[in-house]
């Protein structure tokens, strides 16, 4: 009997669902959109003009978990290619800590085989829920840009697959330009099927951490710089409804890996990881709550604090809560962050801070952290030196746009830039702004590949 | 875990494999694909699977099961567990048509695998021990209009390793059927997705639950027990005429 499969499975052309799909959305839950989805299932697979046949005019979007917060990751009303099962290892190599992995992967996925065997990801953001593939082409940064750079900084190399049916690896060696378009490229430049990414050598997977409280933000400012050459790891969160005197208060976390080896033998405690079980109704969320949600956070934090911690709560602390988006309700939620220049106490960043606090928003989540002096990869990569500043802020339609405009408006003024993998709402004006390099990298952007985004933007 | 996997590219059993990788274990494969299967092993070798190996090979040809099974007992120098997890779904009104498509389409999903079911059990009766887990599904405990074809080869698996079973259990052997419900796979990649469906991850994670504690039959999640437990309870006279 003859095999009736005799092209090899995994270099079928990638095919596009029928059907319309509205499960696929963003952290943000804003904007809802609805997507064809074509899941691709082996990264051998040929993106041919049979493809592409039934919805020539469409175009198409990588789509990993949907961890972007705003629409940089959708693609209303045309193509998303799923890289869900784009999950295999490739090679880990022990002595160099060279890992080579599928751009499907979660870091968590990553996290979870490299940690037992001594080694960590060079960079994490705060959630281990996004993929390979999202890191790269988001550019994200962690608690460790100061010293680390991006995670774009560790990538050695990547393949990517055009909608022209073309490969390319793109290395230091070869494509470098290439490389350089798809980190921080936002999935446009083509679908990353696999990356080699630099691993960095640990103990255990503990991490010593310090918490101390500041008052205001020009202490945050004094224990930044303090920590900076000290520990790889710093991030403050901030109060960023407190007034006056009190006027960014907030927690400081810095912590450094654990160099230990008795360490490895000390016991993880069983996590229980809940879920948000519905919307939260909107009427919870008022100036009110989130005065007492954040005076409670600051004032539980200890004025100082040492102690041993794994890593899981240190750099992923909301992803012991499924679905912790829910909180913002059904209407969602904006994340704005921006960076604007670091020059002390003359920072831009007391301005924005102090408008957004009489601005009569709030927020649950403020992050806020000094970025460091390396020069991201990406064309259209985010981090720069400066001071960056995260506000999640509740939908609540008009008025929280025009305040997050006001906010726009000082950032362009001081040469900083506002997220794309955060945004749902910036003009095309501000992104003309933030992004000068823009029409560098337009050469590199697949002419079949689109965004939600990059559609609002451009 | 010494496991031998049957059509090792399917979703469901890459999600095993991986779990067994993850311990540390020994794994065979056998797929259709050599490509696919290279790229399976691979990741099974870096999640710290001890020893991988493959054989690709189409799944129908029972002249060489007996064969598989000697080489992965030999690569492996032995065997715990044997996972027969392949199957085709189908498109039920072309089947309807065509039958040479209904031939193989139950020549995939029942002959090869009860054959394959009992080429195990020849290899565990001289080990005396041993498991045999087999993927069956929901479809098989009721026939429906809407994919008789395949649920008929799912319940005539069901009906075939109830029999094995029986006949293995005085030797200690171990037989478990699986019967998901629906699951987000490429085989169901054409359908609209709802809360019913699960991940290949959640069953993989009952799979090896069910084979650890040697359970007869396991449906996943279990919440499709009771759904097959009240559908199989309407009287033929009244499920002739509904529209399932």
């Amino acid at each position: 009997m003859e095999s009736k499969h005799k092209e090899p499975l995994g270099q079928s052309p990638i095919s596009v669902s029928p059907l319309w799909d509205e499960s696929r959305q963003s952290w943000g839950m804003y904007p809802k959109t609805t997507s064809l989805v074509s899941p691709l299932h082996w990264r051998g697979q040929e993106f041919s003009e049979s493809s592409q046949d039934k919805h020539p005019s469409l175009s198409y979007l990588p789509f990993g978990r949907g961890r972007s917060y705003g629409d940089s990751c959708l693609n209303d009303k045309n193509i998303l290619l799923g890289t869900e099962k784009l999950n295999h290892f490739i090679e880990l190599n022990n002595e160099t800590g060279m890992l080579k992995v599928e751009a499907g992967l979660t870091l968590k996925e990553v996290l979870e085989e490299i940690v037992p065997r001594g080694w960590f990801l060079p960079v994490v953001p705060g959630t281990q829920f996004v993929t390979i593939g999202g890191a790269i082409a988001n550019d994200i940064h962690g608690k460790n840009h100061h010293v680390a750079g991006t995670f774009g900084c560790h990538v050695k190399s990547l393949e990517l697959l055009r909608s022209d049916g073309t490969r390319r690896v793109c290395s230091q060696e070869e494509n470098t330009d290439w490389l350089q378009a798809t980190i921080g490229g936002l999935g446009l430049t083509g679908i990353i099927l696999w990356a080699e990414i630099k691993l960095k050598k640990i103990v255990c997977p503990w991490i010593s951490r310090e918490t101390l409280r500041f008052h205001n933000l020009k202490k945050f400012f004094e224990y930044s710089e303090d920590s900076d050459n000290k520990f790889e790891y710093t991030v403050g969160w901030m109060d960023c409804l407190s007034q006056g005197d009190d006027l960014g208060r907030g927690v400081f976390f810095r912590g450094n890996h654990l160099l230990v080896k008795e360490a490895a033998e000390l016991k993880v405690k069983q996590e229980r990881i809940k879920t948000f079980p519905f919307h939260a109704p909107e009427f919870l969320l008022n100036r009110l709550s989130m005065k007492a949600f954040n005076t409670l956070y600051y004032h539980t934090h200890p004025s100082k604090k040492s102690e041993i911690v794994h890593y899981r709560p240190f750099f992923f602390p909301l992803d012991g809560i499924n679905h912790w988006n829910r909180l913002y309700g059904k209407r969602g939620f904006f994340q704005y962050q921006c960076v604007v220049p670091y020059e002390g106490s003359k920072s831009p960043i007391f301005d924005i801070i102090e408008t957004f606090a009489k601005s009569g928003l709030g927020s649950f989540l403020t992050v806020i952290k000094t970025f460091g002096n390396s020069i991201s990869p990406g064309i259209l990569s985010f981090p720069k030196p400066g001071v960056t500043l995260t506000l999640d802020v509740p939908n609540e339609g008009q008025k929280t746009l025009r305040i997050l405009e006001i906010l726009d408006e000082k950032v362009v003024k001081c040469g900083g830039r506002v997220y794309p993998a955060k945004d749902a709402r910036m003009s095309k004006e501000s992104f003309k702004h933030y992004f000068p390099e823009r029409p560098a990298f337009e050469k590199y952007k697949d002419p079949k590949f689109s965004s939600s985004f990059w559609r609002r933007v451009t | 875990m010494k496991l031998l996997i049957f059509g090792a590219t399917s979703a469901i059993a890459q999600s095993v494999a991986k779990k067994v990788a993850h311990e540390g274990g020994e794994l065979f494969l056998v797929g259709r694909h050599q490509d696919t299967l290279k790229i399976i092993a691979q990741d099974l070798v870096v999640r710290g699977a001890k020893k991988v190996g493959e054989i690709a090979a189409d799944l129908t040809f029972r002249e060489q099961y007996s064969e598989w099974v000697e080489s992965a007992a030999k690569f492996m120098k032995g065997i715990d567990v044997v996972l027969i997890a392949h199957g085709v779904l189908g498109d039920q009104k072309q089947l309807e048509q065509n039958s040479d498509n209904a031939f193989d389409l139950i020549n995939v999903n029942f002959i090869s695998a009860a054959l394959l079911a009992e080429a195990s059990a020849h290899y565990f009766e001289i080990e005396k021990k041993g498991t045999i887990a087999v993927i069956g599904s929901v479809a098989g405990d009721r026939g429906r209009q809407s994919n008789y074809y395949y649920g008929a080869a799912k319940g005539g698996l069901e009906i075939f390793l109830q029999g094995l079973r029986n006949r293995l259990f005085p030797m200690g052997i171990h037989v478990l059927t699986i019967k998901p419900g629906f699951v987000s796979t490429p085989m169901t990649a054409h359908l609209k997705k709802n809360v019913m469906f699960a991940s290949p991850d959640s069953v993989a994670n009952g799979i090896l639950k069910g084979i650890a504690k040697k359970r007869d039959v396991v449906y996943l999640p279990c919440f499709w027990a009771i759904i097959m437990g009240i559908i199989k309870s309407i009287p033929e006279s009244i499920f002739k005429r509904l529209k399932l």
